[in-house]
């Protein structure tokens, strides 16, 4: 048997490929990018099989690896969450030294087997596959394994039953109807709940963004009306964050009608801006440590003079991740 | 199915009694009513097991049903007793396959009955006997809150006692042997909450199993030796088997006969038994179970046939029972005891009948059946008095009492007449043709006779001394007991509590009337025209007729003469003077006897003492030796863990890392080995 | 090109697959890198196959995926199970075994 030189192309087109992936597996940081570079793998090794003349078993790779496997691995990653990525910090102790050394061990190893073996000259499925591949397989896979087939297919039924019983969620507290909603928040109004819905976030004329909070009557900042998650992940804007952009942009654009209309932009001061805004101290201080972003951008308040012009800081802070 | 075979029966009673001279083998070929005998066990277990689960619910019938499933055990014998009348001699022995139980390589062992005259012979004795015991217990248990249990246990005595009589093999006669024992022990120890009762039962089960033991050592025997333990293979390949192995068998045979008929050496628990209620003591060691052993010797005719050694060991340990439990029943004071020691005697005439081979054997099985009537109903009469006398068993507190219960008077000295062996009551016909035959010299071994022979005279005279001096103790003299008048000319003891003897109820007479009845009668009736022996000739073969060496006349006058001279004695001693309360001092003999002639001193020394010595140092050295090294290694192993412990950080990659190394090694040694030896 | 290639980029595939294991701690990654070494004996599987002509590797490489499917629906519900009562995907959680 030879082997084709089409097929040493792609082998060699492939190989390096896939082995690239797979280390992407090994280092990616983010699992969803793990996962696609595995998709790939797979994909490659589909590709192989068929050039191995398994063509039966390239598409089942396809279709149940890359299509069903895969594809509930990257499910399972959005019901854990994306971006859940794991910390460079090894927490036991010589594990990566360990790993590293065991894992470059296997490999040479496994290599060296396979180097020292002697194999017998390459028969090839021409004969074997005279009937097609898929036929040949079933011929094999309905008359020596039939059993094992059988006894297979019993698995897969067990192990969808076996997947159902472990996701399976009871309920382990009373069901919570509108009724018990409404009791709860009349029974929470006397430590300060709410019984209304809670308010939307702050829409300004120059900004309708979900990130910013609206302002009660009294022009003070409601901090629930931004939405839980957003503030637990620091990506609140406080309203004199944005009260200062605009100002800084009014100022730029339009220094004779701002003059004009707001004498004391000319001169402003951080306790002026901070008492026009809400009446009361700058606002980064009335809820310490809710708006982070804000004390790590310089943005407290509309501290940012006008005269040395915007700055890009607020903008860029979306991108950042802790 | 009697009426249809009844009339059958009757037509060939006269052609069947002819004798045969050979033991008959067993037929495989059951007769329609034999296929009833099931339900002779099935009854009374049934009973049992009702009786049992039922539990309180049953107070209220449990012990009529009893009864009844007794009784309804005793009709299907009568049925099948009738159908095998029917059959002529050479067919009477029939084996009836139930159902396979063990099959296992060379042994095979089915679940089945052996029908036959002695099984019948006692089947019967034990279904009526047993009835007439659970009416009678019906009234003697009546203020006893247990009493359910107590019908529940004689029931499952029944059912394991015709197991042991039914049983088509040995394994299967060992199972009823362990029921009866089983039986006997839950019976004796019926009034568990007093510690002397609950011990007399104890005691009873450990000496049982000794025999028990030799029984088991007889079934490996068989089992190397034949290859089988049903009686069919075993007894139609005995008399070519050796005589070291048949000798074998018998003595193991008969170490199980002693522990369960209560003979020598293994006799001591039978005077303790009596704790149980007088009932059991009635039906168990006296008329059924204790004579269990005699049933084995006579049913293992054919190997104690082939082994004359061991039969000359049954001669001496009947011999020597028989004399053993004479003298203790003279010395004995407690009414049930001295009924017991007088079992134990008898039983040893019964052994010593089965030792002498074919001319005894059925002479055993006669006087087995005659003493089982006579001394049950000696034994409810004594039940009776003990009822009447406020439960006291001591016969120095009794006498008189002939006055006051009438019918027990009668029935027990009708009893009393029949064991002493006066014609025509029926112990005579038994008990004389036993001493006829000790008197028959075997082997042309004239010291023999005269030996055993003289043993077997001697005990007659003494047993009616000891069982007068019952009777007269009880029933006749003076009073011994405060009547509550107070008058120093009445009862000679005026202290104690105030006795009301009177007589028993008609369901606790009626039975003692019954037995009395076959006291007199039995003996005669199966004696004369020998119709007893021709009987079970098909089991125990015929003997050839031997002369002893007095001429039997004379032999019969000489024992009514020591048996006169018996009577005489006791009644001038214990009727006519005055009987101590307080027991004299008395002889040597007289306080060995009264301890049993220190049969429980000798066990705890010989047997006991050492035993608790070997078991305390075998324990000694279990803990210090075997534990301390295990317990030494466990340690060790346990440290080794401990340290070992700290290497498990729950980290899974950490075990996936280890598991690679180990791969990578194993990997490693095979690639370094085929590359050593170039494969 | 000799067909040994191929076993030699299953021999690698499967090393990177075993050190996933060993270092990663999301146990999402981790399950991925298991399905790698299963892939990588399936390469291997084929390949011998094809080497000799005999297609009973090839249906071996098929009983491989069929039980790694059941495998995996089970290893992620587990998982799932897991996140749901711990928060956390991280296999280094889960060691209740300690000592």
């Amino acid at each position: 048997m030879t082997v084709s030189g089409g097929e040493v192309v792609l082998f060699w087109v492939l190989a390096p490929l896939m082995v690239l992936a797979a280390l992407g597996l090994l280092f990616a940081r983010k699992a969803v990018h793990a996962a696609i570079c595995v998709v790939f793998v797979m994909i490659s090794l589909a590709i192989l099989y068929i050039a191995q003349e398994a063509a039966f078993l390239g598409v089942v790779q396809i279709v149940v690896y890359t299509g069903a496997v895969m594809m509930l691995f990257l499910f399972v990653l959005m019901l854990v969450g994306v971006d859940a990525s794991d910390s460079l910090v090894e927490t036991i102790r010589g594990q990566r030294v360990i790993g590293v050394l065991l894992g470059l061990g296997l490999g040479s190893i496994l290599v060296g087997v396979i180097a020292q073996a002697t194999f017998p000259p390459s028969v090839g499925l021409t004969a074997a596959n005279a009937e097609s591949n898929p036929v040949a397989l079933a011929r094999i896979l309905f008359a020596d394994y039939v059993f094992a087939l059988e006894v297979v297919g019993i698995l897969l039924v067990t192990a969808a039953i076996a997947a159902l019983v472990l996701t399976h969620r009871r309920r382990l507290v009373p069901r919570v109807g509108q009724r018990q909603i409404s009791d709860a928040k009349v029974a929470a109004l006397a430590e300060g709940g709410l019984l209304t819905p809670l308010p939307a976030p702050g829409v300004y004329a120059q900004n309708n963004a979900m990130d910013t909070p609206a302002l009660d009557p009294q022009g003070r900042p409601i901090e629930h009306s931004v939405s839980r998650i957003l503030r637990i992940r620091g990506q609140e804007r406080s309203a004199g964050h944005i009260l200062a952009r605009e100002r800084a942009v009014l100022v730029e654009h339009e220094p004779e009608l701002t003059a004009r209309r707001f004498p004391e932009l000319t001169a402003p001061t951080d306790e002026e801006a901070a008492a026009d805004l809400s009446g009361e101290a700058p606002v980064p201080a009335a809820v310490p440590g809710a708006f982070p972003t804000d004390t790590t951008s310089g943005a407290t308040g509309p501290t940012t003079d006008p005269a040395t012009g915007p700055t890009t800081g607020p903008t860029t802070e979306h991108g950042k991740e802790s | 199915m009697p009426t249809v075979t009844l009339l059958p029966a009757l037509a060939h009673l006269v052609p069947a009694s002819l004798p045969t001279q050979e033991i008959v083998p067993a037929s495989t070929v059951v007769p329609g009513p034999f296929l009833l005998a099931p339900l002779l066990i099935l009854l009374p277990l049934l009973g049992a097991a009702i009786l049992l689960l039922a539990g309180r619910r049953s107070d209220r019938w449990g012990a009529w049903y009893g009864v009844l499933m007794s009784g309804g055990a005793f009709v299907v014998a009568l049925v099948v007793f009738f159908s095998m009348l029917g059959l002529p001699a050479d067919e009477r022995v029939v084996d009836h396959r139930l159902f396979d139980w063990i099959a296992a390589g060379g042994l095979d062992v089915g679940v089945g009955l052996r029908i036959d005259p002695l099984s019948m012979t006692f089947v019967l004795l034990v279904t009526f006997v047993g009835t007439l015991i659970h009416v009678y217990a019906v009234a003697y248990m009546e203020h006893d809150t247990d009493k359910r249990r107590f019908f529940a246990y004689l029931n499952l005595f029944v059912a394991a006692m015709l197991v042991l009589v039914l049983a088509d093999s040995y394994l299967v006669l060992f199972v009823g042997w362990e029921g009866v024992g089983l039986a006997s022990y839950l019976l004796i120890g019926f009034w568990n909450y007093e510690r002397a009762n609950a011990v007399a039962a104890k005691k009873a089960f450990i000496m049982n199993r000794v025999g028990d033991l030799g029984l088991i050592v007889a079934l490996m025997l068989m089992f190397a030796g034949f290859g089988a333990v049903d009686f069919a293979t075993v007894f139609a390949d005995a008399p070519e088997a050796g005589t070291a192995l048949l000798t074998a068998i018998a003595l193991a045979l008969l170490v199980a006969a002693c522990g369960k008929s209560a003979q020598f050496p293994l006799q001591a628990w039978l005077g303790d038994a009596m704790a149980g209620p007088t009932p059991v003591s009635a039906l168990i060691h006296a008329a059924t179970m204790v004579t269990a052993g005699v049933y084995l010797v006579v049913r293992s005719a054919p190997i104690f046939d082939g082994a004359p050694t061991a039969q000359l060991v049954v001669v001496l340990v009947g011999a020597v029972t028989l004399l053993f439990g004479a003298i203790v029943g003279c010395a004995k004071d407690d009414i049930k005891k001295v009924l017991a020691a007088s079992t134990m005697s008898q039983i040893g005439y019964m052994m010593l009948a089965a030792g002498l081979g074919p001319i005894g054997y059925a002479f055993a099985i006669f006087h087995l059946v005659t003493h089982g009537f006579f001394k049950a109903g000696m034994f409810l009469g004594a039940g009776s008095v003990m009822h009447g006398m406020d439960d006291g068993v001591d016969m120095r507190r009794f006498g008189a009492l002939s006055r006051y219960m009438k019918v027990t008077w009668i029935t027990f000295g009708l009893g009393w007449l029949a064991i002493l062996g006066i014609p025509p009551f029926s112990g005579f016909w038994s008990k004389d043709k036993i001493i006829e035959a000790a008197f028959v010299p075997i082997d042309g071994q004239e010291w023999r006779a005269w030996v055993f022979g003289g043993v077997a005279l001697l005990g007659a005279g003494i047993t009616a001394f000891y069982m007068s001096r019952l009777f007269f103790m009880t029933f006749h003299g003076h009073k011994r007991w405060n009547d509550g008048s107070g008058s120093p000319t009445g009862p000679l003891s005026t202290d104690g509590p105030v006795q009301h003897p009177h007589e028993s109820p008609v369901l606790m007479t009626a039975p003692m009337i019954v037995l009395a009845v076959g006291s007199v009668a039995l003996g005669g009736l199966l004696a004369i025209g020998n119709v007893f022996v021709d009987w079970l000739s098909p089991v125990t073969g015929h003997a050839e007729h031997a002369e002893p060496v007095l001429p039997v006349w004379s032999l019969i006058t000489l024992t009514l003469v020591l048996v006169l001279l018996g009577v005489l004695l006791a009644w001038r001693q214990f009727a006519v003077s005055r009987v101590p309360i307080v027991p004299p001092h008395g002889s040597v003999l007289t306080r060995a006897a009264r301890k049993d002639l220190y049969q429980d001193q000798v066990n705890e020394a010989v047997f006991m003492r050492p035993g608790q010595y070997l078991t305390r140092s075998l324990v000694y050295g279990d803990r210090q030796m075997v534990d301390g090294g295990w317990m030494g290694l466990a340690g060790l192993v346990g440290a080794t863990g401990e340290k070992l412990r700290g290497m498990q950080n729950g980290f899974v990659r950490s075990y996936a890392a280890t598991m690679l190394a180990g791969l990578i090694v194993i990997v490693a040694v095979v690639l370094a080995v085929t590359t050593g030896t170039g494969s | 090109m000799e067909l040994t290639n191929y076993l030699v980029l299953a021999a690698i595939l499967f090393a990177i697959g075993a050190t996933t294991v060993l270092l990663r701690r999301n146990a999402i990654i981790v399950f991925m890198g298991i399905e790698l070494m299963l892939n990588a004996t399936n390469l291997t599987f084929v390949t011998f196959a094809r080497m000799h002509g005999d297609l009973h590797g090839q249906v071996i490489a098929f009983f491989v995926m069929v039980v790694a499917a059941a495998e995996v629906v089970v290893g992620l519900a587990i998982i799932v199970a897991i996140f749901r009562t711990r928060r956390s995907a991280s296999v280094d959680d889960v060691n209740l075994l300690k000592n």
